[in-house]
């Protein structure tokens, strides 16, 4: 049992979760990922959790703190450093009939298990002619930190690009909970990537259960002058740097978060730019054949009339990350990258 | 010799940890590698060990405290060392580099969300097909494309705009929206560009007239190295449009002496008066010379016309335009209401007007409009020379040096020498003529050679 | 065993067979495509394992899976058909030779990337005890695959928490072209199962009566919750790996020394030897899989090719609908 004092702290947290009128609090991303896994833990028996030091441990990032104490060893299962066994595993769990959801520690890992992702786990429902399914959610993060360069990539572009996966990075807690309620209750394979970094962000999340569909892409903040296009933690990025850009340079910035990176919507993203006449994609992953690339693409597909300055991306620089703090910084893009290449659009 | 304890960085993440308990008291040894508190930096408990031996001589903070990442928490001291004797340490100095946290902050909670509704209306109309051939938006021969955005070519098919018109200020001189906006919002009336739709064929005579200039035969002697010089943007749009006004108006040449010995007089003592404390203000000649035409042409509104569509458009404003020489052209920017600006306004407009031409900064509302021209080559020495009027305009002033000449005074009978500068005005004749013209330059020669006239105008 | 039964095995083993060399007949033909992994020689391990399987049990296979689907009871004209490609395959055209399916008796699939569907079997295994069902789960794979990383790490986690997993190694000696002592460094496989805490034993593939029993074996010993179970069968294929193979990894005189060893003419002589059935019986019988045979070929020919407008079905499973009420209970 975990000490009395860790324990108090856990409920003051909860009390300091706002309610309002409206039946809206405010809670983290993480507690938003625990309410979900929650509920669908007790509404569904055939639901568990797998991945590596989840239970004992808590999970890497503590989401699931607590759980194989409620729910019990067999349901919550400390799987072996095998991240292929462990996904394969999972898959045919999935094709048997329950309902896992596997943890892959960080997004670097995935690599291991690539091939029962996309081999296997994607290609189940379409190879054998839409005769069975393989609903697995494979829970995942991105992120960084002074970790060095194999746990510091993020590879969301490498999964968007496949045919049967939905693929899904929500930034805000109201979107993590949605989304991972409608994974675990959909009958596709859907790898739900997080991100270290914004575990503690707090946002507003109703009291009553909801779902949201893995879909569709949403304007976090409107404007006229360009569209800033993110998901996850750039998302909120580009969000501080859309404020700042009005503020110091009169700039109004339309951003839109992604959300959704598999089925990509690039329609209000279209939209969006045939209103500003402008886009500027900023991603954490390297810019060369990362998502941005792919949503430049459909925007000069789509809305190549209505361009007044060519596409912009920003993403991190290519290298391997390197551990020194200061080399990190200029690898991951920040806010002044986002506000120059602003600038560079509006030139 | 004492050893700091500090609140350790455990997590990229984590920028603070709470003390949960000492696992020692203050005056207990310490083994390195022992366990001497519990710290949760996250929702889960750690325990920190000593990396120290000796004695733990103070702990600073209580249990159930949380305090920022690097804090010195702790006091180790040598066994024996008195307690009080310790100093208070500085603030982490000596210790590991304060561990702020690495990675960005935690970013802020995004702003409410909006929820983007979907549009649910057609398609918008198809726009028209990218291979018809578009006579004015130039391939020019020589083959420099016209760098223009994807917008505004767009745009610049919809509203027949002409983009070799226009100067782009985007990167690498593109054309971008901000340029074409002006023209688009009717603000500047020119350029035009040909018509989308096929025009008619032109009646045969016109169809002459309209011909494409005859190629020219080379000289069969021609000798020595040719250097083929490909010309820019600007020079095409020079000679293309002079070539087009020379051709469509016939032009009329008007020439008049006008005596500057008072106007300069007078701009001696604007500029005693003014330009001493603020040079911005200075009045020139040119400047007196665009205030007096301007006001002139109030009596001469056909004179400040545009000549469109075998039809006249008169102005109620003034706008005077004056050529700016600049590298390998020229450049008129115009300076709006000029017959109602004081001196000093149209001596300050017209520096910085001059200097953002010759840097390449002026805007297209600048230039790309005014409803009279004049150019002057006086700092040449020029006596008097031609113009070539700016369609759609209908006149320009080409003005010479002031030179000192011998006049003959008829009261003296004698000559006496005058400061005589020489005017010529061209003016298109379809649309007045040469007794209209010199009126206007009476009109103009009784303003210079009074000039209170045009201070009081 | 009642003569009924064992004429059974003769039967489904003979359908395997005919089946198989028609297909051969047929990829010649070019109505065939791309791979086609003949299961010639090794019929005793499908029809003897999959008769002591359940209908609650799962199978999860290797590509060299007609024999499988068959033994199982997929319909030979369905999985022809699926050799043609044509929109009444098993699975619509869409899999093809290595991806036969019977979903009614929870054949999940042959699988193309070797030992890949490993770790598949072992989750159904984690599934099966997770809802306390009487049932094992069966994966079938060779020798090649127990040297493939997949194959440990579930290996593994079916020993660590007891799962009902059995383990059906073929042994046919090779893994494509390379020879087993070539590519595993010790000669059987089931030691390396062994190493993972796993029972198990080595039994002769062409026996399909000791492939019946060891597959029972196997099944008592999952079911009564002592964990996974690894069966090593030594086999044989006649044939190549696949139909692009010139077999230059292996003598004519190896091949014809193990086809002494056909299962098929093997049971049958035993059969007779013992009495249990007359050679009218065979007769009658191999006559009737001829025409099964033929007949799912020419089905196979007069069926249509998938419509090009549903090239997209099933990417995704479901259409996206979610927020469904979830199972209660």
């Amino acid at each position: 049992m975990a000490s009395t004092l860790a324990d108090l702290k856990s409920l003051e947290e909860d009390m300091l979760a706002q309610i309002d009128e409206n039946g809206i609090r405010e809670i983290t991303y993480r507690q938003a990922l625990q309410e979900a896994l929650t509920e669908e833990m007790t509404a569904n028996e055939n639901v568990i959790l797998m991945g590596e030091d989840i239970g004992a441990y808590g999970g890497s990032y503590v989401v699931t703190r607590g759980f194989q104490e409620e729910w019990g060893r067999e349901r919550v299962i400390d799987t072996p450093i095998s991240e292929l066994g462990m996904t394969g595993v999972a898959t045919g769990a999935a094709i048997a009939g329950i309902r896992p959801v596997l943890e892959i520690m960080t997004i670097n890992f995935s690599l291991l298990a690539m091939d029962q992702i996309v081999n296997h786990a994607a290609k189940i429902s379409y190879m054998f002619g839409g005769h069975f399914n393989a609903p697995v959610v494979i829970r995942t993060a991105a992120g960084w930190g002074q970790l060095g360069a194999t746990h510091s990539q993020t590879f969301e572009a490498w999964y968007a690009h496949v045919p049967g996966l939905r693929v899904v990075m929500p930034s805000t807690p109201l979107d993590a909970k949605g989304f991972l309620k409608s994974a675990i209750r959909g009958d596709d394979p859907v790898l739900f990537i997080e991100h270290s970094l914004i575990y503690r962000n707090r946002g507003p999340v109703p009291t009553e259960e909801y779902t949201l569909p893995l879909e569709g892409s949403e304007v976090r903040r409107e404007g006229t002058d360009v569209t800033l296009i993110s998901w996850s933690r750039g998302a909120i990025l580009a969000q501080g740097a859309a404020e700042e850009l009005q503020e110091e340079h009169g700039i109004s910035c339309e951003v839109i978060d992604m959300r959704v990176l598999r089925p990509l919507d690039t329609d209000t993203v279209v939209e969006s730019v045939k209103k500003t006449n402008r886009a500027v994609i900023v991603e954490e992953s390297w810019r060369t054949l990362g998502l941005g690339a792919e949503i430049a693409a459909r925007i000069q597909e789509d809305a190549f009339d209505y361009l007044d300055a060519p596409v912009g991306r920003v993403g991190s620089l290519e290298v391997p990350m390197p551990y020194a703090r200061n080399l990190e910084r200029l690898v991951i893009p920040g806010k002044d990258e986002v506000i120059q290449a602003v600038l560079q659009a509006l030139a | 010799m004492a050893k700091n304890v500090v609140m350790p960085q455990m997590g990229y993440d984590m920028d603070a940890g709470t003390l949960l308990r000492w696992l020692k008291s203050p005056g207990d040894t310490l083994e390195r590698g022992e366990p001497m508190a519990e710290i949760e930096p996250d929702k889960v408990n750690i325990e920190i060990e000593a990396f120290d031996s000796g004695v733990l001589a103070k702990t600073l903070i209580e249990e159930g405290e949380t305090v920022p990442v690097g804090e010195v928490i702790a006091i180790i001291g040598e066994p024996g060392e008195e307690i009080d004797d310790v100093p208070a340490p500085a603030n982490g100095a000596e210790q590991a580099e304060a561990a702020e946290q690495p990675a960005e902050p935690p970013a802020e909670a995004p702003a409410q969300q909006a929820v983007q509704e979907r549009e649910t209306e057609p398609a918008p109309a198809p726009e028209p097909e990218r291979e018809t051939p578009q006579p004015a938006t130039a391939e020019a021969p020589s083959g420099d494309r016209v760098r223009a955005s994807p917008l505004v070519r767009r745009l610049a098919r919809e509203h027949s705009i002409d983009l070799s018109q226009i100067t782009g200020s985007g990167p690498h001189g593109r054309i971008v929206k901000r340029d074409i906006q002006p023209y688009i919002d009717g603000e500047i009336e020119i350029p035009i560009a040909a018509p989308e739709e096929p025009v008619e064929a032109p009646a045969e005579e016109e169809r002459v007239v309209r011909e494409a200039p005859a190629p020219v035969a080379r000289p069969a002697a021609e000798r020595g190295e040719v250097e083929v010089q490909e010309l820019s943007r600007m020079r095409q749009t020079i000679a293309r449009r002079m070539q087009q006004s020379f051709r469509d108006a016939p032009h009329i040449f008007i020439t008049m002496s006008i005596d500057m010995g008072k106007a300069m007089e007078l701009r001696k003592q604007i500029n005693a008066e003014i330009a001493a404390d603020d040079p911005e203000s200075e009045v020139t000649v040119n400047d007196l010379i665009i205030k007096a035409a301007a006001v002139a042409l109030r009596q001469f509104p056909v004179l400040n016309s545009y000549y469109v569509d075998d039809k006249r458009e008169l102005h109620d404003n003034i706008d005077v335009n004056f050529a700016v020489a600049i590298e390998d052209g020229l450049i008129s920017p115009f300076i709006p209401d000029a017959d109602r600006k004081t001196l000093g306004e149209i001596a300050r407009a017209s520096k910085d007007l001059a200097r953002r031409a010759r840097e390449g900064g002026l805007r297209p509302e600048e230039y790309a409009g005014g409803t009279f021209t004049i150019s002057n080559l006086g700092m040449f020495g020029v006596d008097n020379f031609t113009a070539v009027i700016n369609p759609p305009q209908v006149a320009i002033l080409a003005v010479g040096a002031a030179k000192m000449r011998p006049v003959w005074n008829a009261e003296t009978e004698d000559f006496e020498p005058r400061f005589m500068m020489e005017v010529t005005l061209a003016a298109d004749h379809r649309a007045t003529d040469g007794a209209e013209a010199a009126r206007y330059l009476q009109h103009l020669k009784a303003m210079l050679e009074n000039p209170m006239r045009m201070l009081a105008g | 065993m009642d003569t009924g039964q064992l004429l059974d095995f003769y039967r489904q083993m003979y359908l395997i067979r005919r089946f198989e060399e028609r297909a051969a007949e047929q990829y010649a033909y070019g109505k065939i495509g791309g791979f086609l992994h003949l299961y010639i020689g090794e019929e005793a391990v499908a029809v003897g394992a999959i008769a002591a399987m359940s209908e609650k049990d799962h199978l999860f296979t290797h590509y060299r899976d007609h024999g499988y689907a068959l033994a199982i009871g997929a319909d030979p004209n369905a999985a022809m058909a699926e050799l043609f490609g044509k929109e009444t395959g098993t699975t619509s055209g869409r899999g093809g030779s290595m991806h036969m399916i019977h979903p009614e008796r929870n054949f999940w699939g042959g699988y193309a990337i070797v030992g890949g569907h490993i770790p598949l079997a072992v989750g159904a295994g984690l599934a099966i005890k997770h809802k306390k069902e009487d049932a094992v789960s069966v994966a079938i794979f060779g020798d090649g695959a127990t040297n493939n990383g997949a194959f440990h790490e579930a290996a593994n986690m079916a020993s660590l928490w007891k799962l009902p997993v059995v383990f059906l190694c073929e042994n046919n000696r090779y893994g494509m072209g390379t020879a087993v002592e070539y590519a595993s460094a010790v000669p059987q496989m089931l030691t390396k199962a062994q190493g993972h805490g796993i029972e198990g034993e080595i039994v002769d593939g062409q026996d399909v009566l000791a492939m019946y029993a060891v597959m029972q074996r196997a099944v008592e010993h999952c079911k009564s919750g002592k964990g996974p179970y690894f069966i090593e069968a030594m086999t044989y294929r006649f044939r190549g790996h696949s139909m692009a193979d010139p077999e230059s990894y292996r003598d004519r005189e190896e091949v014809e020394r193990f086809r002494q060893n056909d299962p098929i003419p093997l049971f049958k002589q035993q059969l007779l030897d013992a009495e249990k059935a007359s050679a009218e019986d065979f007769e009658r019988i191999e006559a009737e899989v001829e025409e099964v045979v033929e007949e799912a070929v020419r089905f196979a020919d007069e069926s249509d090719f998938p419509p090009p407008s549903t090239i997209y079905d099933w990417v995704y499973f479901s259409d996206g609908e979610v927020g469904k009420e979830p199972e209660r209970g």
